[in-house]
């Protein structure tokens, strides 16, 4: 059962909790309020909060100037395929590493997680010239493939994570009823550990959505997805915070939405197997 | 069925026809009030060249640069059209990266260009890049609060006067500052300012052996003073400032004076931005008495690289882009005040452009400056607030980081100078000077 906790000590947390929560979300706030301000207010000394004449007119510039929907779609295909493709090779990998562990496979678990710890920009030229080579530059497959490796070495790991909290002796009985390997991953494994890939896939859409280093530099008109579209809004010489501003907010909009309906499967998977 | 059939296959025929007779480039650019404009304005581009359909990519300053060197550097092919600046263009013209535009038609009138800025863009007799706007620096100052001081500001006032001014309109329980200078750490932020500001002191990068000058006596004295200057007079957390923040600080009357691109002229002087609109006036950048002034030279170009596979459909685009009759067009749309400046002649001498209130001083101040004899000494290198060597960015980042971390007061002027001419002799000699 759980602890007995006051009245005032429920009070005193829930405001904490809120006050942290408002904390972190506050720029994000800020950006929105501040895509609904004019130029002249949004730079405004001291600034001004909620009391202004809100306007529409940043999203229709920032709608008149870009072609905001190829952005959006780019970024869909780009952040969906390269989760999907993550994890279709990740569990495999993951299922070996959980149940058939070798001596070595602890080393290999460090060494895929070594290559997060790399600088991006150390392999850029290399990988661009490959592109170069392949004709993936500006293309959203070769963007999708580049993601994919950046994350992948968090997608097993995670998956590595939620399928050790399986027990083994399942997937034995599922061999000894006839399961072939396909089977035993399909049938058997996945859908025990549905919230754990449910949220594997969630914070790597989340991950490749926001990731602006290869989007940016390996991507010109065609295939440029929403982190592209914020950046060709930023100015060294003059003001438009605002217009930024509008074009951030459509930008985390659709991911913002996405992970409001799935906080609940998000903060499951992610503390799944930490309660037994 | 089959007239169907044979409908659909021709009326696809017909757009693939259309598709592949139109020849599509894409150009790449930054988020500047002018460029956005040409993006506003190239539908009539289009309406004139049909055959010829536009990309864009827009890009924040620093990604752009980093993106357009990688890409001209390993011909990568993606871009058609490239923005860059007068630092960049001779360096890749002399590395063969960029197209001559030697052969832009007659009456694109390349000698109608400003000499100072078709210098800084022609490399071995070669034009490798046309003036999209070009720009210098200068003094904008608070009439009101010059005239409230007591004091009048000269056309061409010295470094002395500047201080004498900031000191006099300096009100810090009104938060009313005398100068607002860049602090931001960066070769294009602080030091594009303090190596102009460097100049018209007598100070320069590099003696005519390639030997960094940091330790001399006149970089001494243009810190020195730079600091004296910020700390006393300028605004708090002056470290972080660049030209967004300062022209955010100037438009809400928080400075007296701000020495900076004349490309902040057109801001600070519309009413819809600025709450000081009506009360700026315009010198030319400060001097010392030894025959240079402390101002800039910059054009953003259009360039076209290498590996572009449309270069003639590029140079059509060029051509109209950077030509008389585009800036006849933003005028009759937008107005002469938003007509890109400093490029051309014809321009300056057009009686309706010189009743644009800072015309004439944006001419004088890009003449003023003298990129391949930029310091009061001779130099071995050219460009004004820049040296136009490949090595030249990635040492002025540091060394910028230095002197913006002295204006924070976490190191003195001599130790960010110590420490600017070890980080400048160490990475030139490893590039084999």
């Amino acid at each position: 059962m759980a602890r007995a906790v006051t009245t005032n000590r429920k009070v005193i947390n829930t405001a904490f909790a809120w006050g942290i929560g408002l904390l972190i979300f506050f720029p994000i706030l800020w950006t929105i309020l501040t895509s609904f301000k004019t130029e002249a207010t949004a730079i405004a000394d001291p600034p001004v909060f909620l009391f202004f004449d809100w306007t529409l007119e940043n999203y229709q510039v920032v709608q008149e100037r870009s072609n905001y929907a190829r952005f959006l779609w780019n970024s869909v295909i780009i952040a969906g395929g390269s989760t999907v493709l993550g994890i279709i090779i990740a569990i495999p990998a993951a299922w070996s590493m959980a149940f058939v562990p070798s001596r070595r496979t602890k080393d290999i678990l460090l060494w895929m997680l070594s290559t997060k710890m790399l600088p991006a920009v150390g392999v850029l030229y290399p990988i661009y010239l490959i592109f170069i080579e392949l004709g993936l530059l500006d293309t959203r497959i070769g963007l999708v493939i580049v993601l994919m490796l950046i994350n992948l070495p968090i997608i097993v790991w995670m998956l590595y994570t939620y399928f050790r909290e399986i027990p083994g002796e399942i997937l034995e009985a599922s061999r000894m009823d006839g399961a072939s390997l396909r089977d035993e991953i399909l049938y058997v494994l996945t859908p025990m550990a549905v919230p754990g890939i449910a949220s594997t896939l969630l914070l790597n859409f989340i991950l490749a959505w926001n990731e602006a280093f290869w989007t940016l530099n390996l991507t010109a008109a065609k295939a440029a997805p929403l982190t592209a579209f914020i950046a060709s809004y930023s100015s060294p010489e003059g003001l438009f915070y605002a217009k930024l501003s509008a074009a951030s907010t459509m930008a985390i909009a659709p991911i913002l939405i996405l992970g409001w309906f799935s906080q609940k499967q998000l903060v499951r998977g992610l503390t799944f197997g930490a309660v037994k | 069925m089959y007239l169907k059939t044979l409908l659909g296959a021709s009326s696809a025929l017909a757009l693939i026809a259309t598709a592949t007779s139109a020849e599509t480039i894409t150009i790449a650019t930054v988020n500047n009030g002018d460029m956005i404009r040409m993006q506003g304005l190239s539908d009539e581009f289009t309406k004139a060249y049909p055959d010829i359909e536009l990309e864009w990519v827009t890009l924040e300053e620093n990604v752009l640069r980093s993106r357009v060197t990688q890409d001209v550097a390993a011909k990568g092919g993606q871009f058609d059209v490239m923005t860059i600046g007068t630092y960049e263009v001779p360096i890749w013209g002399k590395n063969g990266w960029l197209v001559s535009l030697n052969d832009l038609p007659a009456e694109w009138d390349a000698d109608d260009l400003l000499p100072a800025i078709r210098g800084g863009l022609t490399v071995d007799g070669e034009l490798y890049a046309a003036p999209f706007y070009g720009e210098s620096s200068m003094v904008m100052y608070r009439k009101d609060l010059m005239q409230a001081a007591g004091l009048e500001m000269p056309e061409a006032p010295t470094w002395d006067f500047i201080k004498e001014a900031a000191a006099a309109m300096t009100d810090e329980a009104s938060e009313v500052y005398g100068i607002c200078l860049r602090g931001k750490a960066g070769w294009g932020e602080n030091m594009a300012f303090l190596t102009a500001m460097s100049n018209s002191f007598g100070a320069k990068w590099f003696d005519e052996d390639w030997t960094p000058q940091f330790d001399s006596e006149p970089w001494k004295e243009t810190l020195t003073f730079y600091m004296d200057l910020m700390t006393n007079y300028g605004p708090p957390g002056a470290s972080t400032n660049g030209f967004n923040e300062n022209l955010s600080l100037f438009q809400q009357g928080k400075c007296g004076m701000w020495i900076d691109a004349t490309v902040a002229a057109s801001f600070v002087t519309n009413p819809n931005d600025s709450t000081v609109a009506d009360q700026v006036g315009f010198a030319l950048a400060p001097d010392n008495g030894m025959g240079k002034r402390g101002n800039w030279l910059w054009a953003w170009s259009l360039a076209i690289p290498a590996g572009s596979d449309a270069v003639d459909a590029a140079k059509t685009f060029v051509a109209w882009a950077t030509s008389k009759e585009y800036t006849e067009l933003v005028a009759s749309t937008e107005g002469w005040a938003n007509v890109p400046p400093g490029t051309r002649t014809s321009l300056y001498e057009n009686p309706e452009y010189a009743k644009v209130p800072f015309a004439e001083m944006t001419l004088e101040s890009i003449n003023a400056a003298d990129p391949t004899n930029p310091s009061v000494d001779p130099v071995p290198y050219t460009g004004v607030q820049f040296v136009a060597i490949p090595e030249f960015a990635g040492i002025a980042s540091q060394v910028g980081q230095e002197f913006s971390a002295a204006l924070a007061g976490q190191q003195s002027v001599d130790e960010a100078l110590e420490k600017a001419q070890m980080i400048t002799a160490e990475e030139m000699e490893a590039a084999g000077y």
